[in-house]
Order: C-alpha cells, then sequence, then structure tokens
C-alpha cells in the first residue's frame, strides 16, 4: 500500500540528558490525511515534530518518509523534499513586509547564482517572476492581498500565524507540520485557520500533522489522532475513539476538561 | 439627439477601432493583467454562444452576483448581445434577498462569482424551476461541489474557438437584431420602503444618459476609471459598463475590497462616481491617520487645511481670491494637499461625482479644499441615475447643479421634482401598477421635496415623505440632520426621530474604528462594539459633536436627546438598504422601547435584546441604556 508508507515513524527514542523526551514511540501518517498529535503539556509533541524536522536525530529507531529512510538528513534539506513545518513561535522576519518574507523562504528552490543576480536578466529575472508567481498563489489561497507589503511587526498575532501558514505553503510542501497553529488566536481567526488547514488538505492535497491544543479544532479537523504521555504512544485512532480511551482521559485529569 | 446604435454596437466599434488598446486592467496575482479590446470582445461573444447553447433569448433574463470582476461585465454584456436582460443583484445580499431577485427577475441563468454567491443560490435551488445554469467565475473551495447545474466559467465558453473575423460576423448578427428600444439591463431600486423594484431601462436610455452627461463632463479612450462600487447600482452601470463601451477608456478591477485604496492609487483614475457615504469614509480615514501621524505632520495638516477652506469658499462665491491667499493655496497646495491627494488616489483626478443621497456640506468644502474638483449630481434609477449634475465653474454646496442637457425638470404645486427625458425608464418589470404611480403624462415623479434657488438651480430638500414635523408643526429635514452628525468622524451611523413629537433626538452608531482608536489613546479598555458604546467617556465625546451640529441647527429644531445603540446598524438586519441608506421606519419600530424611553424622563432604559453574529451565531444581551440628555 503506497498511501500508508507516506510516513513511518519506527520506535523512536530521545533523551535529553537523563530526561527521556521520546520513550519508543511508532505510528504511520497515510498520504492525505490530517493526522494529529495530542497530550500534555511536555508530553513530547514538539520533540516528535523535532525528529521528523530532523533538528534532533533521535537516539534510536527510524522514521521513513515514502519508504526511504531519513532518519539522519539535515535538516536544510528536508524540505526539497516535501517536508516543512511551521513554528509555535513565529519565525518571521519582523521587519521585513510579507511578500519579501515569502520570497525569502523559496531561496532553498532559486538556482541562480550571485553573479547573474546582480545582473538581473535573462534566467535570474525568468525565474524569479516564476517564484513570484507562485507566492502569489500561497498570498491569493490564505488571502493575505490586503497586507501584501505591510512589515511583519505592523501585522496582528492572528494575521502573523497566517503569514508563518504562507511562509511554508510556499516551499511546496507534501508533508506539512504544524505547531500550535492556533495558539494564542481569537474564535473568529481560529476558525480561519481551521478553514485554511481544511483547503490546504483537500484542494491541494498537502498530508498534514498538527500540534493543537484546541481539542475541539483536533476533533473536528483531524482523520487520525494519537495521543503522547510522558514520551510514550497511548493511544492511536480516528478522533472519536480516541476522545474516549481511559487512557488518554487520565492522562488529561487535573487538566482542563476537553471533552 | 439622435441615438441609433445599441450597447453593443460599441463593443464592435472598439473591436475595430482599437483592438490592442486595454479595455480591462484586473489585479489578480499582484499584478494588472490586461485584456484589450480584441480579447474582451472574444470572451463576450463566446460566453454568448454558450448563453445561446443553454437556449437563452430574447425576452428572458440573467441575474448576476459578486464582486466587481471582469465577468460580471462580460456577463452582462453576453446577455444584452442575445437580446436577453441582465439584472444585478448586491453581492452583500442574503439568500433571501437573493431568492426574492431571482424569483421576481424570471432569471433562467444566474452568474455568480464564488462559493459564497452559489450556495445562495443552492440553498433555495427547489424553488428556482427557471434556473438552468448556474455560471461561477472563482472555483476557490468548488472542488466540493459535483452538481451538474454548476459549471465554471473558464469551462462554459472553452468549448467555443472563435478568431477576430468570427467574433466581428458575430457581433454584427446579433447587433442587427436589437433595437433601440429593447430593454438593456434591469437595475433595482433601492427599496428604503418595502421589496426592491426592477426598474426596466432600454438602451436608448442609457446612451442618452451617458452622452447627456458626458457633455457636462467629458470622457476620452485614454481615460482610467476604477471600478470598485456594485454593480447593481445605477451609477457604476453608468461608469463601468455604458461610458466606458461608449467612449472606450479603461477600466480597472481592484483585487479585493480590502486592497481597494492601495489599487486604486496605484491607477490614478480619472474621474470617480460614488455615492456620499464613500466620499464620508475618505474624509474619515484623512482624520484618522492624521490622529495617528507624528506632531510635525499633524501641525502641518492644522495650519494648512483652513488655508484650503478659505479658497474654496472664494471658489464657492465665484469670486477670485487675493494674490496673499493665492500664494498659500499654492504653497500649501504642494506641501499638503498635493500629497494627500496622491494618497487617495487622485492625482490625476479631472471630475469627481457624488450621488445617490445628499452629501454633508462639511464633506463638500474639505475636497474642495484638498483641490478636488467634486460635484453633487442628482437623479434616480429610474431616470438611468443623472439628471441634474454641477458644472465645473459653478459649484455650490446647497444646490445639485442644473438639469444636464435633454432634461426637463418641474416643481410641482406640492413642492415635489419631477423630470422628464429620454432616459425615463419603460416601467417596472411585472408591476404595472408601481410604473402608473411613478409615470405621469411622461413625467417621473421622484418623491424628493425641492425648489429651484435664485440661480436658477435644484435645490434637493429631502424624501417628501421623509420630511417631519413636530408637534407644534415646525418642519425639520431628518436627512439634514444626520449628515451634519455624521461628518464626525466619530459617528458611522445616525437616525433622526422627532416626527408628530415633542423634541428631536438621535439614535447613533459609533465608528468602532475611530472611536476605538480614541479609547486606546486614552486608555479606556473595552471589549466588543456593545461595551465600547456604553462608555461614559464616549457618551461625552458623542455629545461634544451632537453640541457642534445644534449650534448649526435652526433654534428650534436642536437635538434634545441622544442615544448610542448597542449593535451597529447592518443591511442583513434590514435596517439599511443595500446601498446603506438608513430606514428611518423600520428602525424607530424595531427599537421601539428605546425610542419611547428617549421621551420620558428617563435617563436610561433596560434593554433585553437578541443580537445576531456575523457567523449566524446568536447572543442575548441585558444591558442599561444611558439616554444623554443635551
Amino acid at each position: 500500500m503506497e498511501k500508508q508508507n507516506f510516513l513511518n515513524v519506527k520506535n523512536v527514542y530521545l533523551s535529553f540528558g537523563g530526561i527521556m523526551a521520546i520513550a519508543g514511540v511508532s505510528f504511520h501518517v497515510n498520504e492525505g490525511e490530517i493526522f494529529s498529535i495530542i497530550g500534555p503539556n511536555g508530553a513530547g509533541k514538539t520533540s516528535i515534530l523535532n525528529t521528523i524536522t530532523g533538528i534532533y536525530p533521535p537516539d534510536k529507531g527510524a522514521i521513513l518518509f515514502e519508504g526511504g529512510d531519513i532518519t539522519r538528513i539535515p535538516v536544510h534539506k528536508r524540505p526539497l523534499k516535501g517536508i516543512v513545518r511551521t513554528f509555535q513561535n513565529l519565525e518571521l522576519f519582523k521587519g521585513m513586509t510579507v511578500l519579501d518574507n515569502l520570497m525569502l523562504s523559496r531561496h532553498l528552490k532559486m538556482n541562480y547564482g550571485l553573479l547573474s543576480s546582480i545582473v538581473w536578466f535573462g534566467k535570474t529575472r525568468r525565474e524569479e517572476v516564476a517564484h513570484r508567481r507562485k507566492v502569489e498563489e500561497v498570498i491569493d489561497f490564505l488571502e493575505l492581498t490586503h497586507i501584501r507589503k505591510k512589515y511583519v511587526y505592523e501585522l496582528s498575532y492572528g494575521l502573523q500565524k497566517r503569514v508563518e501558514l504562507a511562509r511554508a505553503m510556499c516551499l511546496e510542501p507534501r508533508l506539512l507540520l504544524l505547531d500550535e497553529p492556533m495558539a494564542g488566536m481569537n474564535t473568529e481567526e481560529t476558525e480561519d485557520m481551521a478553514r485554511y488547514i481544511i483547503d490546504l488538505n483537500e484542494e491541494r492535497g498537502i498530508t498534514v500533522i498538527l500540534i493543537e491544543h484546541d481539542m475541539k479544532v483536533v476533533m473536528d479537523l483531524s482523520h487520525r489522532v494519537v495521543a503522547i504521555d510522558f514520551g510514550e504512544k497511548i493511544c492511536e485512532g480516528i478522533p472519536k475513539e480516541v476522545a474516549v480511551n481511559p487512557k488518554v482521559l487520565s492522562a488529561y485529569l487535573g487538566e482542563e476538561k476537553w471533552i | 439627439m439622435d441615438l441609433n446604435k445599441t450597447l453593443p454596437y460599441y463593443i464592435l466599434e472598439n473591436l475595430r477601432k482599437n483592438p490592442k488598446k486595454t479595455a480591462l486592467r484586473e489585479k489578480d496575482y499582484g499584478i494588472w493583467q490586461e485584456t484589450n479590446w480584441e480579447e474582451y470582445a472574444a470572451k463576450i461573444v463566446r460566453l454568448a454562444m454558450y448563453f445561446e447553447s443553454l437556449g437563452l433569448k430574447k425576452g428572458e433574463n440573467i441575474s448576476i452576483i459578486g464582486d466587481n470582476k471582469p465577468e460580471w461585465v462580460i456577463a452582462e454584456l453576453a446577455a444584452q448581445l442575445l437580446g436577453a436582460v441582465p439584472i444585478g443583484i448586491y453581492q452583500d445580499s442574503v439568500t433571501a434577498e437573493v431568492q426574492y431577485l431571482l424569483q421576481a427577475s424570471d432569471s433562467t441563468i444566474m452568474v455568480g462569482e464564488d462559493q459564497e454567491q452559489v450556495d445562495k443560490a443552492l440553498d433555495i435551488l427547489d424553488e428556482l424551476p427557471r434556473i438552468r445554469k448556474i455560471v461561477y467565475y472563482d472555483d476557490r473551495g468548488m472542488y466540493q461541489y459535483d452538481q451538474d447545474i454548476l459549471i465554471y466559467f473558464e469551462d462554459a465558453i472553452a468549448a467555443f474557438e472563435v478568431d477576430t473575423k468570427k467574433v466581428d460576423a458575430y457581433l454584427e448578427e446579433k447587433i442587427a437584431a436589437l433595437t433601440m428600444d429593447d430593454i438593456a439591463v434591469m437595475c433595482t431600486t433601492s427599496g428604503t420602503t418595502g421589496k426592491p423594484k426592477l426598474a426596466m431601462l432600454t438602451h436608448r436610455n442609457l446612451l442618452f444618459m451617458t452622452e447627456s452627461l458626458a457633455e457636462a463632463d467629458p470622457k476620452y479612450p485614454e481615460d482610467e476609471f476604477v471600478s470598485f462600487l456594485p454593480l447593481p447600482w445605477m451609477g457604476e452601470q453608468m461608469m463601468c459598463v455604458v461610458s466606458a463601451l461608449r467612449f472606450g477608456f479603461t477600466v480597472n478591477f481592484p483585487e479585493s475590497a480590502e486592497t481597494m485604496q492601495a489599487d486604486m492609487k496605484e491607477v490614478g483614475p480619472h474621474f470617480v462616481f460614488s455615492p456620499p457615504r464613500v466620499w464620508e469614509n475618505m474624509a474619515s480615514s484623512v482624520q484618522v491617520k492624521i490622529m495617528d501621524a507624528s506632531a510635525v505632520k499633524r501641525f502641518v495638516y492644522r495650519t494648512l487645511l483652513p488655508v484650503g477652506y478659505r479658497y474654496a469658499e472664494y471658489k464657492f462665491n465665484k469670486t477670485k481670491p487675493g494674490l496673499g491667499l493665492m500664494l498659500t493655496y499654492k504653497f500649501s497646495y504642494l506641501v499638503l494637499f498635493r500629497k494627500l491627494k496622491e494618497r487617495l488616489g487622485f492625482s490625476f483626478l479631472r471630475s469627481a461625482m457624488t450621488g445617490g443621497a445628499a452629501l454633508g456640506p462639511d464633506t463638500f468644502k474639505f475636497f474642495h479644499a484638498l483641490g478636488v474638483n467634486l460635484k453633487q449630481i442628482y437623479g434616480q434609477t429610474e431616470i438611468s441615475g443623472i439628471s441634474c449634475i454641477h458644472r465645473n465653474d459653478d459649484i455650490d454646496f446647497t444646490s445639485v447643479g442644473s438639469p444636464i442637457r435633454g432634461t426637463e425638470i418641474r416643481i410641482t404645486e406640492e413642492g415635489e421634482i419631477i423630470s422628464k427625458s429620454d432616459a425615463v425608464f419603460v416601467g417596472y418589470y411585472t408591476s404595472r401598477h408601481a410604473k402608473e404611480e411613478t409615470i405621469v403624462d411622461g413625467w417621473l415623479y421622484s418623491g424628493d421635496a425641492g425648489y429651484f434657488d435664485d440661480n436658477g438651480k435644484l435645490v434637493v430638500i429631502d424624501r417628501m415623505k421623509d420630511l417631519m414635523h413636530l408637534n407644534d408643526g415646525t418642519r425639520f429635514s431628518p436627512q439634514f440632520i444626520e449628515n451634519k452628525i455624521k461628518f464626525s468622524p466619530y459617528v458611522k451611523e445616525a437616525v433622526t426621530v422627532g416626527n408628530q413629537r415633542d423634541y428631536i433626538t438621535l439614535i447613533l452608531n459609533i465608528d468602532m474604528e475611530i472611536v476605538g482608536k480614541w479609547a486606546e489613546n486614552n486608555k479606556i479598555g473595552y471589549t466588543t462594539y456593545t461595551d465600547l458604546s456604553a462608555k461614559s467617556e464616549i457618551y461625552g465625546l458623542v455629545a461634544n459633536e451632537v453640541k457642534k451640529v445644534n449650534a448649526e441647527l435652526p433654534p428650534e429644531t436642536p437635538v434634545k436627546k441622544f442615544v448610542l445603540l448597542y449593535k451597529e446598524l447592518d443591511a442583513d438586519d434590514g435596517e439599511l438598504t443595500r446601498t446603506r441608506k438608513v430606514r428611518r421606519d423600520f428602525i424607530e419600530e424595531k427599537y421601539q422601547e428605546i425610542v419611547e424611553a428617549l421621551y420620558t424622563e428617563l435617563e436610561s432604559v433596560r434593554i433585553k435584546a437578541t443580537i445576531k453574529l456575523q457567523d449566524g451565531r446568536e447572543r442575548t444581551l441585558d444591558t442599561n441604556m444611558r439616554l444623554y440628555v443635551m
């Protein structure tokens, strides 16, 4: 089954000194689905994301993307494979415009050299135009036209988060990892963001791994969910099953009621 | 005037004369994408062929709903070419309104922009047996739909390949079948009373109007125009469709409503025709931005703006200012006004028009101070939009100018304005009765009260039936008071109450953006619109504005009390018309409790209400509303 081999996380371990952040977690993500990782604070959700994007190589275990082992591939090479993430604490250049941020994100895909970019002629120019077109398609998709030329620091937090998503989308991901895209947003912004995530998944066929604390969002959007606690997988399945799993409930005991 | 060419004829004329000249420009993906006359005509013809394949023919109607985009106009012209009649529906209409208009117009095809508009029709498809196809032209999100009745614009015309020769021949053939007295378009009348009616306008009506208007306010093929007002509105039809075809200028479509201001700045249109609301918004947006500007800029603005006002005063009085004022104005223009105009996108503006309702004199003066040649026009949809206009050298802010060529205007004994010209419409669709009330012996009864001033120019007072009387018989115009208070940047909407009562009161909406900013600057915390409206500081702020208005009103009709309403008036709730005029009767009835309380000794009134939020959720509200006594 081609689809099921899209992303395979196999028995991954990660520790920081004496602390075991991930203790043998395995799961797989199917192509075309929205897959959520949930768990209480400090459960190891972001650590898992970091092993997939290569920021921390796992101590043990393997991560396979489309059948190929990517466990040890350097971080900067992963976006070219189609693995792109957004950050919980926005990683944008605040003193640059939205458009410049987005154009910059495509530098990985730019092929011209220093000299030709100074002359700004021929191939360089054509390439730049093509990149701008891709960026504009994302701007159109995420409805950012009215802030295209605004500086990032001028924007509200909700809009900055949308720009962060746009930045990731400009890399033409096939697997998009979203780290708390709704954190700190009001209801309206959350609903908008949810809409964009559904659209990019359904319309553009991008596979999504989502970490999110807003359980309503997780339950509404996800096709499948995995629950993590103390670095261990406690449950995996469709949202309805996970929501009533006693282990999940006990992991969340003492936290806010979310179902 | 000898008019013998129908509207589609001018597609052909432009195609033959200037095939490579830009007809339309649309900002898409951040770039102005151009369509020349050749491509434009080809698209119209291809869509007409598609419509024809659906069996659309003379005597049938189609509805179009969506933001201003080339496809809107292409659909309109394609229908016209076949002798079918296009009807525009305001894009922010709710499902019930769309349903009413689709049914009342017997539309057989609907052209809707996107998912939002298509959804409105799909919701009620069972009740629309006549609809054969729904064409959409923005496919965002449409991947979820598989109904057979839907088709994407590009797919619809894809089957019809044409070359220039074929386009030419097809146009010629279709034009030959049209006459000047065929209905060209149906426009909804604004309907401050009840349901909108569909006014039928012929090719003769429209072309007569555009020619007559151009005589007073010329247009050239090199001109640029930005289309941002709703296309169902007669004024936009006149500019974006009829005049653009007749004079061959370029029409620019902004990227989205939010980018309009920036896009306008990029284009620099040669003329603008907007209802008062747009001008008022622009004037207050300037004032807000100044509030936010640095101290130096504020100082320059406050010092030099009065110079502009003084200079404008001379212009209104048709006298020449002295050398000193001339020089200071020149200086002020270079330092301030030129820059302000550029920011508003008015650098190349030759003529600016306001119409559809009365514009407050203060806004009028403001734009003339800036050097914007703002002119008042007067007219109704039923007379193709315009019957009077200010002439370039003859501008004042009380009158609406003198009649355009070929238009006769009289005042009846009751003081009602009536007019007669070739632009007077032929009637309302399927409503003979309403027509007989409106046209008597060829005279169009406007329902507006007015008179001719000493210079022979028409002055419009208010709607006949809107004029109000206090219990002691004093007559006053509610609109006049509303326009005065609305010039305050803090007040967004105003409703005057006082007919058959002892004194005048106001129900006001604050401008959330501007008052919100003011609150921030003054360290006043707030959460929602309702909360902000109830703050005593805000009441104080608005009371000051009302005080200023009272100083300018006749001493026998001051505003005695006002209240800041807990919600914004909204067309979706029926409180405003789609062209955003207040529906006073409806509001007075809906907020009866508040209105009654305004005429008691009470200082506040307890209100329990349900508010419908934009996303459809409801919220109940239980609050004490303050009634501010002046």
